[in-house]
């Protein structure tokens, strides 16, 4: 992983972001942005909090060549989608759909924050709903809680027993599923199969954009 | 004009004035007190039927002065038109009617109110005459335009389609302007996405072919004197005798020059590998679409423009405004580098990219072709290794340390006005002689301002300046307007802009410049009073020759006879009135409007005694702004005192102080002055007017205090057109002010 951004940061010198531009879904819009700063303004997760750079700030780094700052932030991992800035952007910059492009593009770099709590949900969340074609969500869950450890799991688990009781007599919950149970999709090998072929050919089209085509 | 007078007084009783008014009672005041030889009511007197009557009286019974106590003299104003014939209107629906509650309890000082306007409107008819235009009018129809440029080039091709013979001086070689310089200009047409060809060869061939348009190049104006209609203009040619060319009409299309580079050593001005915009022009003039080369020759791989350089300054040192071409023109200038190849560098260093029109589109096409635009405000540019670096704090990043190397430095440095001598503030002190022995001071490089348009006008050799040396105009309402009149300015002499806007100014300032030679033909005044036939006379055996009204008037129509009277130069007069005003001595007058016309209708008020709790206002108010706003009021209902009694007055200017005192001596309890706002954003319609009148006014608090009056009886208020909600409530706090004063004690004398 490490070799392949190595191979990149040779291949792009200084120019990050004809590098975002190639490499990065929907990067060919960052040099649209005209750095107004509604983005930014109309972000409801306040920024200010978790995040290291605001799109509007993530835009200019590009350009400015702050490679390593950019692909190294959370930023893009705070992102929760809810495309306030999309429709707001009077440059109409698919500011939402960047995040995730550039996000995706730092993860297979390898550059990813370690254990940013976005990105394991995320790493979780495949891994769990292509394994039966189906989300298993008791174990889901059980994933995050234990995610920081035993002791931390069971006090969550504690915590949130009574929201879990409540489902499971609605019917919200089945706790079979605990054990692997519960409802899977009919044709498993089917969706796998399907998975592969669709990750085959992302790779493809993703190395063939590496190399330069 | 006929020998006999014959007044008349016409009372409409429609539009609810019958309902509201006693109308009998006012044919009585018009006979007795208004002493009309002929007084008749109508009931709808703007009906034909109501406009022949007064015709008829006219045409056959010998009228020649007519007051019509009806409307305000705003409204009905094509119905009421009688060309031979001096009128008055007396505002009762507007004045009165509309203003007033309908109860019981105020029919009587309605009813008051309405008399006293009839009063006025019939004292008004009687001072004046019907003026029949300056005589001394010039016809000439040819158009002088000053400067070749685009705004110059396109000003000549529209009078020219308008029919007009033109008079074209370029002061260089040829024409064209900065224009000609460029290598492209800022897109005009869709999709606004790339640089397109700077239009000069066509308007030049335009012009050619034009046997209207007349050709001086390498020429300037040595002389202008007359006035609208009948300007002489001496031209200067290179090389050649001086012509004198008969001119109705002048519009000066100076434009501007660029900001001195080299007051920029900051920002690298000086250096080699730094250019001003012009500089960038030259070079991709010589590239000619192939890659643009330094002056040392080194192909430009990496280029920063810098965005303000000298401009929108806060320390006082540089050009502290916008000059609102030069973001559109760094866009082109990048792409000239990227449109030859995309693997150029260049950034655009911008505080705010201001992209007037459709600039937005030209700035996004850039961002598709790769130009980074970057906000920072550059701190310094230095010379460093074959190059340039450029140091610059990072606003979005709010990083103060960023750097940036290039080939090429290009600042946007903006347009100085090229408007000639200041004459407010001339620039003309001799340089002090060195001492004995030292030696002599470095040559200054400071050019002097050499005059434009060298009037022969007493006021000076060009036309007054307003901020930041653009010529002055009326900036929201009348923006070629100068303050001489026929003489009108465009493009960029008068405010920053761009070659389409000056286009577009250009059109504009042409067609003013017409429409003024047509008046001046006529004898009629140009804007404001367009089509005015009045004219400022004056009596010169009363002249003290004080000068006042030659100093004062905005317009430098006044200039000095060889015995130093004044000397009226009719055409060049807006009929403002503020000569009128000045003048100490009151010998100035116009038929229609003098010392007299209003005095009279002061004079025609009834004053009540002063045990009748009644007292009377005066105002004073501007008929551009003030009292259109006092009858936009009476429109909405806002109702007011029926204390005042308003008579318009063409400028504050025009207020002479006489009227005043005269106001207060024959029992008024106060008196308002509206008049436009003045200063640096001023509204006044005639410039100065309004600034002039209050400062002459401003020393009338000695007289009130010299009849033991309190000062604040004379109001002094800024209105504006737009005050009809706020105005009417001001009216009623000083009218209560006022009350609470008592009466003056100068009533019944
Ligand atoms: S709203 Fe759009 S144009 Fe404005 S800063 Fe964000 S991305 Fe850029
Ligand atoms: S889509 Fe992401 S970046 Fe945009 S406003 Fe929502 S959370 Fe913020
Ligand atoms: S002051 Fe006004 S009215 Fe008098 S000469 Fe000048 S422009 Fe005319
Ligand atoms: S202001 Fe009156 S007195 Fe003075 S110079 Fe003018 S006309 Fe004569």
């Amino acid at each position: 992983m490490s070799n392949m951004n190595e191979q990149m940061a040779a291949k792009y010198k200084n120019n990050f972001l004809k590098e975002i531009e190639e490499q990065a879904e929907m990067g060919d819009w960052v040099k649209m942005c005209m750095q107004c700063g509604v983005c930014s303004g109309s972000c409801p997760t306040n920024f200010h909090a978790g995040w290291d750079h605001p799109p509007q700030e993530i835009f200019m780094m590009i350009r400015a060549g702050k490679r390593e700052e950019v692909l190294t932030s959370n930023s893009m991992w705070q992102c929760t989608s809810c495309y306030n800035c999309y429709v707001r952007c009077p440059r109409k910059v698919p500011i939402t759909h960047i995040m995730h492009g550039i996000a995706e593009y730092a993860y297979r770099l390898g550059l990813a924050p370690k254990m940013q709590p976005s990105l394991h949900l995320s790493q979780t969340f495949w891994n769990n709903a292509t394994k039966h074609g189906r989300v298993n969500e008791v174990q889901l869950t059980q994933s995050l809680y234990f995610k920081d450890g035993i002791g931390a799991g069971i006090k969550k688990a504690m915590e949130m027993k009574d929201v879990a009781l409540g489902l499971v007599k609605a019917k919200r919950l089945n706790i079979m599923e605990a054990l692997g149970g519960g409802h899977k999709c009919k044709d498993v090998d089917g969706i796998h199969k399907m998975l592969a072929k669709a990750k085959e050919l992302e790779a493809k089209r993703k190395a063939g954009k590496a190399a330069g085509a | 004009m006929a020998a006999e007078k014959k007044h008349a007084a016409y009372i409409c009783s429609g539009c609810g004035l019958g309902e509201r008014l006693d109308i009998d009672a006012l044919e009585g005041v018009a006979k007795k007190d208004g002493k009309m030889q002929v007084v008749r009511t109508h009931d709808f007197l703007c009906s034909q039927g109501g406009v022949a009557m007064i015709q008829n009286d006219i045409d056959n019974d010998g009228v020649t002065h007519v007051a019509i106590a009806a409307c305000s003299r705003r409204a009905k104003t094509e119905a009421f038109n009688f060309p031979t014939t001096a009128i008055s209107r007396g505002n009762l629906r507007e004045g009165v009617i509309w203003v007033r509650p309908d109860t019981d309890e105020a029919r009587e000082t309605t009813q008051e109110m309405a008399e006293d306007y009839v009063r006025m409107a019939c004292a008004e008819v009687k001072a004046m005459t019907q003026p029949a235009g300056n005589p001394n009018t010039g016809t000439v129809k040819t158009l002088l335009v000053v400067g070749g440029g685009m705004t110059g080039m396109t000003a000549a091709l529209e009078a020219s389609k308008a029919g007009y013979k033109v008079v074209l001086v370029e002061k260089t070689g040829a024409l064209g302007g900065w224009a000609a310089k460029l290598y492209k200009r800022v897109p005009t047409r869709e999709p606004f996405k790339a640089p397109q060809d700077n239009g000069v060869a066509d308007l030049v061939s335009q012009i050619e072919a034009d046997s209207n348009i007349k050709v001086y190049t390498n020429a300037t104006i040595a002389k202008t004197s007359g006035a609208p209609g009948r300007f002489k203009v001496d031209i200067a040619v290179e090389s050649g005798p001086t012509v004198t060319e008969d001119i109705g009409a002048i519009l000066q299309a100076t434009g501007f020059n660029l900001y001195d580079v080299n007051k920029l050593p900051q920002l690298g001005g000086g250096q080699a590998n730094v250019v001003d915009q012009a500089g960038l022009e030259a070079l991709a003039r010589a590239a000619n679409g192939g890659a643009i080369k330094r002056a040392d020759g080194k192909e430009v791989k990496s280029v920063v423009f810098v965005q303000c350089a000298g401009q929108r300054d806060t320390s006082g040192e540089h050009l502290s405004y916008c000059s609102g071409y030069c973001c559109n023109t760094s866009i082109k200038q990048a792409m000239y580098f990227k449109d030859n190849n995309p693997d150029i560098d260049t950034v655009v260093l911008f505080t705010d990219l201001r992209t007037p029109g459709n600039g937005e589109d030209f700035y996004r096409s850039a961002q598709n072709k790769g130009v980074i635009f970057s906000k920072g405000v550059v701190s310094g540019v230095t010379a460093s290794g074959g190059g340039c670096t450029v140091k610059f704090h990072d606003l979005i990043l709010d990083d103060k340390n960023a750097q940036i190397d290039a080939d090429l430095v290009v600042l946007a440095t903006g347009a100085v006005p090229n408007s000639g001598v200041n004459i407010d503030n001339p620039v003309d002190a001799p340089a002090a002689a060195p001492a004995e022995g030292e030696a002599p001071a470095a040559p200054v490089v400071e050019e002097k301002p050499i005059s434009i348009l060298n009037l022969d006008y007493r006021q000076g050799p060009d036309v007054p300046q307003f901020k930041y040396g653009f010529t002055d105009s009326h900036f929201i309402c009348f923006p070629y307007e100068t303050r001489r009149t026929g003489i009108y300015t465009a493009g960029p002499v008068r405010r920053p802009m761009d070659i389409a806007q000056a286009q577009e100014d250009a059109t504009g300032a042409a067609m003013k410049a017409i429409q003024a030679m047509e008046n001046a033909g006529l004898g009629k005044a140009a804007h404001p009073r367009a089509g005015d036939l009045s004219f400022p006379s004056v009596r010169l055996e009363g002249c003290t020759q004080c000068k006042r009204c030659t100093v004062e008037c905005p317009f430098g129509a006044i200039d000095e006879d060889e015995k130093r009277f004044p000397l009226f130069n009719e055409s060049r007069c807006r009929r403002c009135g503020t000569c009128m005003g000045a003048c100490p001595v009151r010998v100035i007058s116009f038929e229609n409007y003098s010392v007299n016309t209003v005095g009279a209708q002061i004079k025609a008020v009834n004053i009540p005694d002063e045990f009748s709790e009644k007292p009377r206002i005066l105002i004073l108010a501007c008929e551009n702004d003030a009292y259109p706003a006092l009858d936009m009021a009476a429109m909405n209902r806002n109702e007011y005192s029926a204390w005042v009694r308003a008579i318009p007055v063409r400028c504050l200017g025009s207020v002479n102080t006489i009227w005043i005192t005269d106001a207060l001596n024959s029992g008024y309890d106060g008196v308002m002055l509206m008049g436009c706002k003045h200063g640096e954003d001023y509204q006044c319609h005639f410039v100065k007017g309004s600034e002039l009148g209050r400062y002459r006014l401003s020393k009338v608090g000695d007289t009130l205090k010299g009849m033991n009056l309190e000062t604040e009886r004379v109001f002094d208020m800024e209105v504006a057109i737009t005050d009809m909600d706020t105005l009417p409530k001001k009216i009623n706090e000083y009218a209560e002010m006022i009350q609470g004063f008592g009466p003056s004690p100068f009533k019944g004398f």
